[in-house]
């Protein structure tokens, strides 16, 4: 049940959305994230969406990007820092 | 970037976290527990071998990250004895096979048919409109309990077992059969939750994602705080999870939900570590107190999910497993679940 997987919304009406998982088109309750938009990228559990994910986020999850760890200094390995580059 | 520059990136990637872990393991020297908790991550840890190319001196053990698993015996008993009184009820799919100390909610539903199986409880919405005194079992962590107070906000009630990571994580620490090293958060409750909680457990911390290249750099992360002596929380996670988590989620379920006590399977009871539906109205618990108060406390059986949970011991250490214990004559909610340790075990091989 941790499972969440990524989601593109195409259309919403009130609180559900149409969204498209690479292909595979379901309706999804969107009523637990702040303002979504058709074109958002979502993370979406039994079926609904519990977070937006930024474009560049989603694609990051969707495929690995090469992520240069020998540029990160001791300071950022602070808790809201650990990004990929 | 096309995708075969992917597969090679993340290749790379794995390899070099395999490196660092190699170096922080000998420079760490003595042998190192990480715990993860959330079913998801066991699954992708076991399917990929993960735990097999680790150093010799890391050792990463399944704790309690099955929600079905995770809750006790007797709240099992209770939504089954309500399900066999005919009540219709509706509840997500890995519950159905559980096995109660009498029956299981699959059983009862091959002789009452009133037993739901949901994937979403938005489906609920619509039984309700067939079953008006529908209950809902509300089985999960954070992630999940948002989607039991959007019914609970759609008047409609709930027997609720869900139960927060945080304080498992606390009672673990203070554990003195299993000594654990650092924790790998679980991805998704972190979403709702937020990774700042997690800054007053006093244990180095990684929330990870759900692919073996972010198992691996949350497990290298931790090595290098564990090396350092740093209670740190490290969010590896971050395209799903910030600090302040979902607050949407979070009011609602402060909207429908108090903190209680809570009974864990293999922790026993936990202070505020569960969810109890606030409006009496709605609480299942309260509604049916008769039928609940009748279900006697469950008896010890050969069953060793507890201590799997705890991490204290292995599936393969049980003597039920795999002689008398498999998917098809689960005797425990660990081999029911899809996310329970020995289910996966059984599954990979081991």
């Amino acid at each position: 049940m941790c499972y969440a997987i990524p989601a593109k919304i195409l259309k919403i009406e009130d609180d559900t959305a149409e969204v498209d998982y690479g292909g595979v088109f379901k309706k999804v309750n969107v009523s637990l994230i702040d303002e979504p938009r058709a074109g958002d990228y979502v993370l979406i559990h039994a079926g609904f969406a519990i977070e937006k994910l930024d474009r560049k986020s989603a694609q990051e999850s969707l495929e690995i990007i090469r992520n240069d760890l020998s540029q990160f200094s001791e300071e950022d390995f602070e808790l809201e820092n650990y990004r990929d580059s | 970037m096309n995708k075969q520059d992917d597969i090679m990136d993340e290749k790379m990637l794995i390899a070099e976290h395999l490196k660092d872990i190699g170096d922080l393991a000998e420079k760490i020297g003595r042998n190192i527990t990480i715990m993860e908790i959330c079913g998801g991550h066991t699954r992708v840890i076991m399917e990929y071998g993960i735990r097999e190319i680790l150093p010799k001196n890391i050792r990463l053990i399944s704790g309690p990250g099955c929600p079905v698993c995770v809750s006790s015996q007797h709240d099992i008993d209770c939504m089954i004895e309500l399900a066999s009184k005919g009540i219709p009820v509706a509840t997500y799919g890995d519950m159905m096979r559980v096995p109660g100390s009498r029956y299981s909610l699959s059983d009862i539903n091959s002789r009452f048919g009133n037993v739901h199986e949901i994937y979403s409880t938005t489906e609920v919405l619509k039984l309700k409109r067939q079953f008006d005194n529908i209950v809902f079992f509300g089985v999960g962590f954070e992630t999940t309990a948002p989607m039991t107070a959007f019914l609970l906000e759609n008047g409609i009630a709930v027997y609720s077992v869900h139960k927060l990571v945080p304080p498992a994580l606390i009672a673990l620490t203070a554990a003195d059969d299993v000594h654990i090293d650092g924790f790998i958060d679980p991805g998704h409750v972190s979403t709702i939750i937020g990774s700042k909680v997690y800054k007053e457990i006093r244990i180095p911390q990684a929330i990870a994602g759900f692919n073996p290249e972010r198992i691996l750099r949350a497990i290298r992360v931790l090595l290098e705080l564990i090396l350092e002596n740093k209670d740190k929380v490290i969010n590896a996670y971050p395209e799903a999870v910030n600090e302040e988590g979902n607050r949407t989620a979070q009011k609602l379920l402060d909207k429908h939900f108090h903190v209680a006590d809570s009974e864990w399977r293999g922790l026993g009871i936990l202070p505020m570590s569960g969810l109890e539906v606030n409006d009496d109205r709605l609480n299942a618990k309260i509604l049916y107190k008769d039928i609940v108060d009748s279900v006697p406390i469950p008896k010890k059986s050969g069953c060793r999910c507890g201590d799997v949970l705890k991490g204290t011991i292995e599936p393969i250490e049980c003597p039920l497993y795999r002689k008398v214990c498999t998917p098809e004559n689960p005797q425990g909610a660990c081999m029911v679940s899809e996310e329970g340790s020995c289910a996966i075990s059984y599954h990979y091989g081991k």
